[in-house]
Parts: C-alpha cells; structure tokens; sequence
C-alpha cells in the first residue's frame, strides 16, 4: 500500500488550540477530521502538508442544533450522524437523501461534514446539498469570525475561501417552514462520484412555487448552484411543464467536463433530468405527499 | 512520538513516526496480521476494525489518532466461550473463500448486530457496501450474518 | 462453542470447510503476513511514461538515505543476465527497462530498505531522464503503416505484430456463408479487465549463502512451474529453490506468471544476504500484472430465415499489451478461443486471431477465462442475440431451436472440440422455468407499453476445462499432468499430497471429501498438504478450473491405488483370497460374511506392523500417480439475467439472476454454490462498470479501485441456483470442474439483457462496461466506444 510522506502532527483539543497550531506551523500545515479525503491524496503524494493538526477531539464542534431560525451543524458532525439526525430529517429531507449516497458506511463514520466541504471537490454531493438550501457557513481566524454564504464560499475546484490560518467551524441553514428537499445522484456504481447529481429545496403558495433551491454537483454550475433555473421558478405554477423548463435552464448552464464517468452532452442531460426529478419529489414532499 | 492504544481490551504503548497509518500499526507494530489492507484509496475495506466501537477503515486513519482510544480486531471477536456467533455464521454458510476481506466483513456484521440485532437482507447489503469481496458474490456472507442474527437470539434465549 | 450444525459427510456432500478454522480467527498466513529475522523490503520505481527511451538513472540520493540497504537498476540486471526473462508464451519481458519503457508503470529500478515506509521514500530520491516517444495506445493502429515499433529489442523486428493464429474449415465456412438466407455481422469487444483479487501479489524470498538453498514465499497458483522457471531462468539449481505458496487472497488467474517483483526480491536477497519481501500495492497491481480479454471480435453469424443457424466465422485482433506474456498451453496462442461455436450444431465454423503488441501491460489470460473461453462465450452469445435482433426471434427460443441435443454427444465441434456429456435442452428449459420466462415476457410487454423498460437477458455456454493431455497440452514444454501423493498412518489418519494450489476454492475440504469418498476415511482426518514445493508432486497448478478435473481425478486414483493395497493386505489379515472381499465405504469384509471384515483403519495398522504380506506385495499403506488427463471436460450452463433499465438515466438494476450449472458430480455443493456465486458477480461488474480504458498517450484510466470499479453487495441481487447433473464420461468421478464457469457464462446474459431491455430504441448491440453514459448513449444511437478515453 502507499504510505505518506513524513509530517509533523499535533492533537487539538478546542478551535482555540487549533488556531494557535495552525499559526505556529503556518502554511504547509493542515488541519485533519476524518482524513479521508486528505489521507488518500498523501498516501499518493498529492498532498504534502508537513504538518497535520488533528482536531478529531475537539468535541466543541460536534454538534446538530436548532437556533432561532437556523439549523446549525457543527464542522466536525459525521457524515453518519448528519444521516441518522432526527432533528436534520425533521427539517431537511435533502441531506439524508444526499448522505445516504455519499461514499459508503465505513467512510460515513469518520469523513465529517465540514472535511467535505472544505476539500472542495467539484463532484461534493454536500456542496450541492447545502446550496439548494441556501446554506452559510463560519469561519473562525485569529481575528475572530466571519460568515460567508455559500455561494461565496467556494473559489474553485478544491479551493475555498478558508484562508491559512483560519478554520471552518459551522454551517448554518435557514429554516423556512413549508417547504420539501429531495436529492438525486446517478454514479457508475455506489459509493463512486456523481456523474452528476440534483438537490431541490421548494417552497409553495398553494399551486405556486414561492421559491426554490437546486444545487447541482459534478457539473460546473458555477457555486454549485443552478440560479437562472432558481429565478425562473419563482413564482410559476409547480407543474411538470414547468419543471421541465427549469431542467433546461439548469443544464444550460452548467459546464460538465468529459471524463470516465461521461462524456459533455450525457452530464448535461442528467443535470437537466436530475433537476426535474428533484424538483418533482421535493415539491411532493412540500405537499406533504410521500416521494 | 509515544502512543497508547487498548486493542482488543489490552494496552499498547509504543513509539510511532505520525505517518504510521494504523493498519499498519495493528499488523506490523503488534503482529495482528488478521486484519488486512488491499488498496491505497480506501475502497476495499479489508482493512475494516471499530474505533471505539464504530467500524472504520484502518487504513485511513494514523496510528496517532487512535492515542488513547480503542480499537477491536478480529483477534477479538473470540471470547472465552468460542467463537462469536458472527464467526460461527461464516463457517456455517460458507461465507467465505479466500478469507481476505472476512475479518473486516465480521467487524462490520459484529457491530452492526450490535446496533441492528435483526437485520433485512437490505440492510446487510448496505451495511457492507464499503467493502469490496471477491470470491463470494456477496450471497453467502448476507446469509452468515443472518444466521449470526438468528442464532444471537437463540443463545440469548437459552442462556 | 462449536459448530455442530453440518455433520461431516463420509465423501461426498454439503460440508463446512476445514480451513474455515484459521480464516474466521484472523489467522490466515498470507505472503505479507510473512515476517523473517532481518527481513527488508523492496519497492518498484515505475515508469509515467507508456513508451520512452531511458536517457539516464541516478540513483545516488537514494541510495545515500538512512534504511536503504541497495537500488538495482536494469543495467545492474544485465550484469547478471537477468534484466530479461522469458514469458510463458515463448516471448521476453523487461524485469527491469534497459533501453526504454514500454508500458505506463513498467518497473525501473528496485530499492531495498530496512522497512517499506523508507523504501517508499526512496523511490523519489531516483531521478530518471526519459524521452518520451510516440505510443501505440489503440490496438487497431498496431499496424498501421509507420506505427512506433515497440519490440524493438527484437533483432530485426519492424511492426507490432505478434502471431495470426486459424482454427476451423475456412473455405468449408466461406461456402456456407454465400449459401445463407440470413447473415449479419457485428464488430464486439470484450475490453480489458484485470482480476483484481483482494491481496495483491508478492514474495518474500530468502537466500540461505551457506547452503545455497533458495526460499521463496509468493502469490502464486503453479509453485512447481515457478520452481523449474526460476532454476532454468536464475541458473539455479532447481533442488536448492523451495516456492512456497501459502494463503492466497485470491487469485483469479493473475497469481499465474512470474512477475518482475519476485526476481527482484530473490535479487535482493542475494545481493543484501537478507530475506527481502515485495509487496505490491492496488496502483501496481492494477496496472501491471496481467491484464485479461481485450479481444476487439468481428463475429459473422449464417442462418436460415427460420433461425437455424449454419455458421459462424470470428476475425479477432488480440491486445497482448507490450510483452506477449500470456498463459495458455503452448499450441494455443489464442488459448481455447476457437470453442466459439458454443453450444450450437453448426455445419462450419472458422476464425482468425491476430495478436498485437501496444504501449500498455502484458497479460490477457488471466481472470477466470478459462484460457480464452470467457472471449469465446461472450462472442457467440452476444452473437446469437444479434441474429435474434434481426430475425425478430425470440432469444430463448432461437437458442432451444440450435442447442446440441443429448443424442448427438460425445459431440466434435467444426473447430475440433469434442464435448463429452450434456443435455443442453433440460438444463435451458429449467432456467426458463426457475424465472418464470414466459411470465416476464409478458411483463415486459406491458411495461414498455407504460414507457418503463425490463430486460430478459440469456447466455448459454459450454466450458472446456482440465488442461490437459500431455500430447496437447504444455507450458512452457513443461507437460499439464498433475501428480499426487497419498499415506495413510498407521493409525488410519491420512495426508493427501497435492500439486495444485487453492487460493480460496476449499481444497483443504474437497479433496479430503474425494478420499473419503474412496476409502471411507472420514474429511476430519485427512490433511490436505499443497502450495510447498517441497512437500508437494509436481504438477502445473491451479487454473483453468483444472483442480478437480485434473487433480480430482489423480485424487481419486491414487486412492483407489491405497485401496487395491489395502484390499491385500485385508485378504492376509482375513487369511482369504483379495477375490473374496467385498468392499464398502471404510471396510473390507468377506463376500456371504459381513461380520468377517477389517476397517481401513485397523488395514492401515496391520500395513505397517509385521504382518506378512504376499510376495511382491509392499508393506505400509500409500501410493503416488501422476494424472494425464485423456480430455478436457466441459461443463456448461444456462444463465438468464433480469434487469430494469431506466433510459433517461442509463442506470441498470440487476433485478434477478438465475443460474443452472452443470459442473458433473459435485463434490460438495456448498463449494460448488459458492464459487458460482463469485463468478456471477464479476459477470455484473465486467457487463455495467469493470473497464481498463487508455487514452492517447497510454496513460491508463484504471490505475485504482476509483476508478476500476468493482461490484459490490449493493449490485449484485440474491442469486438464485439450479442444477443438471451429467457425469463426465472419463473423470474417475464424474466431475468436470466449476470454477469458472459463472465467470465465463454471466456477462453475456446481463449484455443480454440490457441491449433487450433497449430494443425498442432499436440498438442491437453495444459494448461492455454499460455504465449508465454508455446505456444513455446507446438509447440515442450513439454508443460510446469503451476502450478509449471518453471525450
């Protein structure tokens, strides 16, 4: 098996310790949750940090909670809690949609939700997730805090606005009453990537559409987020017509790279799918109908 | 740097660089050989142990992080009264061929009977669906697993 | 607590298997469980390029780091002839590149060091210069006209062109072909897959200087094969090597060949006077070690209009990867591809293999294709659903119509296979009946009237396994009999002595199972010995399902051998004529007085004490025999494979998936069960996702377990299991091997199936992995071209 490259490490135990270590060892140092994005990559050698601070026991950041308006996740919750929380289930039914797909059991019990977002891969189901929600995230740094939303949050592929020396420590969704997610995802096989992949969050008046979130992963929408289909759903009558012309809209808009999981035209035509059937099933769940 | 780790309830204290991925650590460190590795993108879960009772994929975590926890191998599936139900599943089902992915596939099925003493096939599939086999097609190691399920009962029953 | 539930059979029967006992306690002893006093490791500096000149190697900073104990580059080999090696199909292969490199990850340099992390870090302290040079990454540009010639280290070679092999009546199939009603061609690929077991392969080898007495722990399926290689190859003497083959994590036929890593390994051992141990990690081995199929067929089917096929005619261009390494017996270059006729009465058939050398790994037999067979199946299979297409038959009842009937067997096919038992009919029309058939046709008439589409998909195949005679069949000029050894104790336990070598197929229980079965003595107390050199009769090892066909039957045979002592020595103790004995399982008694018998056990005592014995008779109670086998055996099978497709998607649910196996006896069928279990399952992955593809530049697209996907329990349903049982004529048992048989016979039918469930789009044919791009693509008209980099 490939093994890493020597590195210095550090066990933190609060976000305070964590930011000292990480001014102390700089740039070239990472912080460390689940690894198991950044495990690989060194064990390949693609990532050479010489310095890792593992903050795997920094319980003050495993945490589901509801404040005021918001849900509020801590950036150390397990992929496999985020799945099993009653409380995220109660007001998202996007995320154990999105969950149950990502990666596998084994992996589920260590990767963390604040892990995936800050590896910024482009195919990352919960980038997708957390945008059709309208999700915002909290970064901390030696000179305190800042939130960012996250269609600001990230830069490009595998890069984010987390700055060295700073640290994600929360993700915060607004919770509006009313509404219905669902989350879609094809891959080759389970476990795999996204081909692509679509989460819709809808809320409605009576027969219309208030508003909607998709999120779209995998296919270069830009801030994984499909907003000219966002926009032209607004207001219109939630029926399969119009679904179809958000689907349009969305995959125009997207840019799919071709690679082993598909060529440009099959990843564009899933986006547009995908984004019907998301559509169709969290408006259904809107309604308070089974999907 | 100086690490302890309990491994199947028994302490290990030793010096390790940080890099030493715990796989690693159980099979060349401590002479575990039971528990195995087979890929180096964490797919095939052969190398499955629990830490701190939660199943994970050994060869993605350091040797470091498991300072101070817990960590069960196959090695401790046996009890003073024999084999775990689970282990007595495989060899009565024939639940596998080679053996190499089996420890991992047993750590898995051990604590997922522990959480879900009653599983649907389904939920076996899912259950293992990080682990890669190859000889078995999967059918016989869902059906071990019953048998570990319905045979828990029993012993529990009779107990 | 034990496990009481499966009493043990007297031979044969359902039994739980003996070797359990160590695998369920995590105490197998696999190669990298190994570990000797002073052992180092060795790692593989391996090349990025597919095709590139070698300008220079540095090996200085390497070899300056702490722990790194040597670095041995192919100048370094050439010193001591060894930087080449011979093939198992009569070619050479780079142990370490000299020259150039001519695949992706070819090996480079070897370092040594004290343990593997610092070998791996090593590896980046060597600076190699290449110069990169044109690839040949498409099989079907090897030769075209001015194609880079790879070989060029062959004196006065000038292409890629490696062999054309024929089979069959050419001109007798041409007539038939401008005779027919019906003809209609398909071009289809079977693309490159590798085996992919779970333990990777490795070695540690151990040079002893004083005695000169070589030890070599590896992953290998023929440890004899690799005995007399490595004494012919290294130059040394082949009573002073010791292969020793212990638990293999599965081998699939990739544990077949020798590899680069076990030279160097036994190198390193030399030159450091330590033992050294290779382990290859998932990235080498996928990119490496033997790759299987990439056989790109045309296959032309003749027919009446009414479905009676005539011919079938098969051009194949053979991707051998950069050095002709396959597996097969010698005068067999496309192995048994020429089975192609399947199980069909045909008045002719022929075909043609051309085999090729391209920028990427040797290999190509290897996973379970039975040498080749796994190509040929696919090729008929897809063939007859192809012609189904056109003469809107149904698949099902096309096959009925064309399947040998039992009457016409033993049956010589027009490529000159000839098939010892089977009743073709029974074993389709069960499968058909164990699905329900004509009740999913209905179904799947009603659902493409809702706009939702199923798929019914079949394959029927016929197996030759066992290689093989020995006037046939060699490796390497080394003759493909397998020898074993037999002793009962004085105490009436047994230990078998096996040239053949499991790496999960229960011969610790099978083999025990055949003994029983002969003498009455029962599993329990019976050793099966195998995998070490020196404990162990020669014989060409494990694949090919030859292990019960081959061994099996010297299994059967050398007991019988024990018994035909035993019935003498009964007649001494009895003080009657042998004649006059009667036998039955475990005991000899006197014919008319059944109370008047001795059991094997107290035979087997009275064998080595001082008993007198008739003249010419030897005492103890053992017998060896070498197994030339007079025939292949051919099991076959009929496999249907349900799915549900979703086209605007191109997601594939396998929903169902019905196997009825005719394997001849069955030994235990819990065995049986379990490896068709296994081979079905690669019939799902290689069909929707298994795929080495390369793009342009020979850099390959499946260099990891991301990438290269394999099933897992969430894809493959529960499946379920019929059987026939025709006995083999010849085998002294009656079994004819099983082991790779859902391997060979299942991708088909999910193909099968899926292309049926997409009929109504009109597509005839696609090729394999169908991941859902490919099923979307194949829907619109456009199917994708899988070997290649998708664009």
């Amino acid at each position: 098996m490939q093994v890493p490259a020597a590195f210095e490490y550090a066990k933190a135990t609060s976000v305070g310790q964590t930011l000292e270590l990480l001014a102390k060892w700089g740039e070239d140092a990472r912080v460390i949750a689940g690894g198991h994005s950044l495990i690989p990559m060194m064990k390949l050698r693609l990532a050479r940090p010489t310095a890792l601070i593992d903050i795997n026991d920094v319980a003050e950041l495993a945490y589901i909670r509801v404040e005021g308006a918001e849900l509020r996740i801590g950036a150390l919750t397990r992929h496999a809690d985020l799945l099993d929380s009653p409380l995220v289930e109660e007001h998202y039914r996007i995320f154990a949609d999105a969950e149950r797909v990502i990666a596998d059991p084994l992996v589920r019990n260590r990767g963390t939700v604040g892990g995936s977002l800050c590896q910024a891969d482009p195919a990352e189901d919960l980038s997708a997730a957390f945008a059709a929600v309208d999700a915002s995230v909290v970064i901390q740094g030696a000179r305190g805090s800042r939130t960012v939303s996250l269609s600001e949050f990230h830069v490009g592929p595998y890069e984010t606005v987390v700055e060295p020396g700073e640290l994600l420590t929360e993700i915060r969704v607004p919770i509006r009453p009313g509404g219905g997610s669902a989350y879609l995802k094809v891959e080759r096989r389970v476990g795999d990537w996204a081909v692509a992949a679509a989460g819709a969050a809808v809320w409605l008046d009576q027969d219309l559409i208030r508003s909607a979130g998709i999120g779209l992963a995998a296919v270069g929408a830009e801030h994984f987020r499909a907003a000219e289909a966002e926009a032209f759903l607004a207001g219109k009558p939630a029926t399969e017509e119009t679904f179809a012309e958000a689907g349009r809209i969305a995959a125009e808009n997207t840019n799919p790279v071709a690679d082993q999981r598909g060529p440009v035209d099959y990843k564009r035509h899933l986006a547009g799918e995908l984004t019907v059937r998301a559509l169709r099933a969290a408006t259904a769940r809107a309604r308070g109908q089974e999907a | 740097m100086q690490i302890t780790v309990t491994v199947n309830g028994e302490q290990h204290t030793r010096d390790v660089e940080p890099r030493l991925l715990l796989v690693h650590f159980l099979r060349n460190e401590l002479g575990l050989t039971g528990t195995h590795w087979g890929c180096d993108t964490s797919n095939c879960g052969v190398c499955t142990v629990t830490l701190d009772g939660v199943p994970v994929k050994s060869c993605t975590v350091l040797a470091v992080m498991a300072d101070g926890k817990s960590v069960g191998t196959v090695e401790g599936l046996e009890g003073p009264a024999g084999l775990d139900p689970v282990q007595q599943g495989f060899v009565q089902c024939h639940g596998l061929q080679c053996g190499f992915c089996t420890p991992g596939m047993m750590i898995t099925a051990r604590a997922l009977l522990d959480s879900n003493p009653n599983p649907s096939e389904q939920e076996i599939r899912e259950a293992i669906s990080g682990q890669l086999c190859r000889c078995t097609g999967y059918e016989n190691i869902v059906r071990s697993v019953r048998w570990a399920a319905e045979h828990q009962t029993k012993e529990a029953a009779e107990a | 607590m034990t496990v009481t539930e499966n009493p043990t059979p007297m031979g044969f029967g359902r039994m739980h298997r003996k070797e359990d006992a160590r695998f369920v306690r995590g105490k197998g002893n696999y190669v990298d469980d190994i570990q000797l006093p002073g052992m180092l490791h060795g790692s593989f500096l391996r090349s990025p390029y597919a095709h590139a000149k070698i300008l220079s190697i540095d090996t200085s900073a390497a070899e300056a780091l702490p722990g790194v104990r040597a670095v041995i580059t192919g100048a370094v080999l050439e010193t001591l002839k060894l930087a080449w090696m011979p093939t198992l199909s009569y070619d050479t292969q780079a142990v370490l590149a000299t020259d150039k490199v001519r695949f992706q990850n070819q090996e480079v340099a070897f370092v040594v060091a004290d343990n593997h992390y610092i070998a791996r870090d090593a590896l980046e302290l060597i600076e190699v210069e290449y110069e990169p040079l044109p690839v040949v990454a498409d099989a079907k540009q090897a030769l075209a006209p001015g194609a880079p010639v790879i070989r060029d280290d062959k004196e006065g070679k000038t292409d890629n062109h490696i062999f054309d092999w024929s089979a069959g009546d050419k001109e007798k199939t041409e007539a038939v072909f401008a005779d027919s009603e019906v003809v209609v061609v398909e071009d289809v690929l079977y693309p490159r897959v590798h085996p992919s077991p779970l333990e990777t392969c490795g070695a540690v080898a151990d040079f002893d200087k004083v005695s000169g007495k070589l030890t070599i722990y590896s992953t290998t399926q023929a440890p004899h094969a690799h005995r007399t290689v490595y004494a012919l190859v290294a130059g040394l003497p082949e009573h002073k090597i010791r292969v020793v083959s212990p638990d293999i994590g599965g081998g699939f036929g990739g544990k077949v060949g020798i590899y680069p890593g076990y030279v160097l390994a036994i190198v390193g051992s030399i030159v450091t006077g330590k033992p050294v141990k290779w382990m290859e990690d998932r990235n080498e081995h996928l990119t490496a070690t033997a790759f299987a199929r990439d056989y790109h067929m045309r296959g032309e089917i003749a027919a009446t209009k009414d479905g009676k096929i005539r011919a079938l005619r098969v051009n194949v261009l053979a991707d051998h990867g950069a050095f002709n390494g396959t597996a097969q017996p010698t005068k067999f270059p496309a192995g048994f591809f020429h089975i192609f006729t399947g199980s069909y009465d045909l008045e002719a058939a022929s075909c043609d293999v051309t085999g090729v050398y391209t920028n990427k790994a040797p290999g190509g037999v290897a996973y379970a294709c039975s040498f080749r067979i796994t190509e040929a199946v696919y090729l008929v299979e897809r063939m007859i659903d192809v012609l189904a297409f056109e003469l809107k038959m149904d698949p099902a009842e096309l096959r009925m119509k064309n399947l040998l009937k039992p009457e016409q067997f033993p049956y010589t096919t027009p490529t000159g296979w000839e098939y010892d038992s089977g009743d073709y009919p029974k074993a389709l029309r069960l499968a058909m009946d164990m699905v329900g058939y004509e009740k999913l046709r209905q179904e799947q008439a009603e659902k493409r009237e809702r706009g939702e589409y199923m798929g019914i998909g079949l394959s029927f195949f016929t197996e030759g396994v066992g290689a093989g005679p020995r006037k046939h069949m060699d490796i390497l000029g080394l003759g493909m009999a397998d020898g074993a050894e037999l002793r009962v104790h004085p105490t009436g336990k047994a230990v078998l002595r096996l040239s053949v070598q499991t790496q999960g197929q229960g011969h610790e229980t099978t083999f025990a199972q055949i003994v029983a079965e002969e003498l009455g003595i029962s599993p329990d107390d019976i050793e099966v010995v195998h995998g070490d050199t020196d404990q162990t009769p020669f014989g060409l090892g494990t694949y090919g399902s030859r292990s019960t066909p081959v061994s099996g039957a010297a299994t059967a045979i050398v007991a019988r051998k024990v018994r035909d002592r035993a019935r003498i020595v009964a007649s001494a103790m009895l003080e009657v004529s042998p004649d006059d004995l009667d036998w039955e399982k475990g005991r000899f008694f006197v014919k008319g007085d059944p109370d008047q018998g001795k059991t094997i056990q107290e035979i087997a005592m009275a064998a080595h004490s001082s008993l007198e014995l008739p003249e010419g008779v030897e005492g103890h109670l053992d017998a060896t025999t070498v197994y030339n086998p007079p025939n292949l055996t051919y099991p076959f099978g009929a496999y249907i494979c349900v799915v549900d497709v979703d086209p605007a998607t191109g997601q594939v649910k396998v929903r169902r998936f019905i196997a009825v196996d005719d394997c001849g006896v069955r030994i235990n069928p819990m065995i049986v069960e379990g490896q068709v279990h296994g081979g079905l399952a690669d019939g799902i992955g290689m069909a929707l996702m298994q795929l080495m593809a390369f793009d342009e530049d020979g850099n390959h697209l499946g260099a990891s377990l991301m990438d290269y996907l394999l099933p897992t329990a969430l894809e493959c349903p529960s499946w379920e299991l019929g059987e026939t049982v025709t006995p083999s004529p010849h085998h002294p048992i009656g079994a004819k091997g099983v082991g790779e048989s859902a391997t060979v016979g299942s991708p088909a039918a999910v193909v099968n199936a899926v292309l049926d469930a997409l009929k109504p789009f009109g597509v005839r044919h696609a090729d394999m992995p169908l991941t859902p791009s490919n099923v979307w693509r194949a829907a619109q008209g456009r199917p994708i071209r899988t070997d290649i980099a998708i664009s």
